[in-house]
């Protein structure tokens, strides 16, 4: 298996090593592999969310009771999440964030762009270390960094997919 | 009829145990909830509106063997309505959702919410497949839920019909990381992979 293909499962393997045990989710195209491994895993729970923001106080939940957890969505889905984003860093608890980008490359939809755009300014003024992947054979190393950094750290930590990495194919399907 | 607030949070917490979990909603329900008495168990919420039946979630699939119950306002309910949906789908046993409906927004001058034109929390708590739904409007009701958070084995919402008066405030620890520290102490809760 390529990089190219396999890049979603090295991102499963590395939370799968690093014990998440709660992913919480808005369905998206860009994460669909990875979700697919996490509902098909007996040992992670799985929650699909009605908006982003419920997964920051499911991810702070699970926290209080001893388990690590992270939260995949699409870069709108961080608008979402501003203000409850004030858990974490009130807490200084970890929260892992995989963030799949729209509105930044071959992007159809021009509606998300207005957040697409503004996504690494907001991430740093919530005090979130950001990390960015571009290409496939980057994706493991910097998913091990964003798990060591997250909860080593006990902080933010988001790791952005780049619509570029997806690819374009995705969309248009 | 409507219960007071700060007897009924009393009725529902008395003998607690060791196994329940507490996780109130920002203003007048974490009043109540340090009025009721400290505990080790107890995580106030003093902002994150919307996101007090979440945690609780996170928290019930955290700690299966221990009970939680949210104790949240109408108004910190409403605004995380959606969180109703995804525990209905998540349907943890050890977890309850119970809403102190006194229709009103205390914390900001006794606005009315939407309960008071006829949003129905424990219609929209059913409709979102929740087990067990009660509307609680008087003290046998009230009796018969602390009853039933003793011996919690479904995922369970209440609505607690509450008088909209404004008790004195008494006001917990505020600081996130005290709190978060000492409630994962005190269940033990080391994050290990």
């Amino acid at each position: 298996m390529d990089a190219a293909v396999s890049w979603p499962d090295q991102l499963f393997d590395t939370l799968k090593r690093g014990g998440i045990r709660q992913v919480g989710y808005v369905p998206d195209a860009g994460h669909a592999r990875l979700i697919e491994r996490c509902c098909a895993d007996g040992d992670i729970r799985d929650v699909v969310l009605t908006t982003e923001e419920e997964g920051v106080a499911l991810a702070a939940g699970a926290w209080l009771g001893g388990q690590r957890a992270a939260l995949l969505m699409q870069s709108s889905g961080l608008g979402n999440c501003v203000n409850m984003l004030s858990l974490p860093r009130i807490m200084m608890m970890p929260m892992l964030m995989l963030i799949t980008m729209r509105g930044e490359w071959e992007e159809f939809n021009p509606w998300q762009v207005p957040m697409g755009s503004i996504v690494e300014p907001v991430l740093a003024l919530c005090e979130a270390e950001v990390l960015r992947a571009r290409k496939p054979d980057e994706v493991a190393g910097l998913v091990e960094r964003a798990v060591q950094r997250a909860f080593g750290d006990e902080r933010i930590v988001a790791l952005i997919l780049s619509q570029e990495l997806i690819g374009k194919k995705v969309w248009t399907k | 009829m409507s219960l007071d607030r700060r007897a009924a949070m009393a009725t529902l917490l008395a003998d607690r145990g060791d196994d329940l979990l507490v996780v109130p909603g920002l203003g007048s329900t974490c009043w109540d909830l340090a009025a009721a008495g400290d505990n080790d168990r107890n995580f106030y919420l003093w902002g994150a509106m919307g996101g007090a039946a979440m945690i609780g979630l996170g928290l019930a699939l955290a700690q299966p063997r221990r009970r939680v119950a949210v104790i949240t306002g109408d108004g910190e309910m409403l605004m995380g309505l959606g969180s109703l949906a995804t525990i209905g789908t998540q349907k943890p046993a050890n977890l309850a959702v119970i809403v102190f409906d006194n229709g009103v927004y205390g914390e900001t001058g006794m606005q009315p919410t939407h309960t008071c034109s006829g949003t129905d929390l424990v219609s929209a708590a059913r409709a979102c497949g929740i087990g067990t739904c009660l509307d609680v409007q008087d003290e046998a009701g009230l009796a018969d839920l602390a009853k039933r958070l003793k011996g919690l084995n479904e995922t369970l919402f209440a609505r607690v019909a509450i008088d909209p008066a404004e008790p004195p405030r008494v006001l917990p620890e505020r600081d996130g990381v005290a709190l978060k520290t000492r409630f994962r102490a005190a269940i033990g809760a080391y994050s290990s992979p």
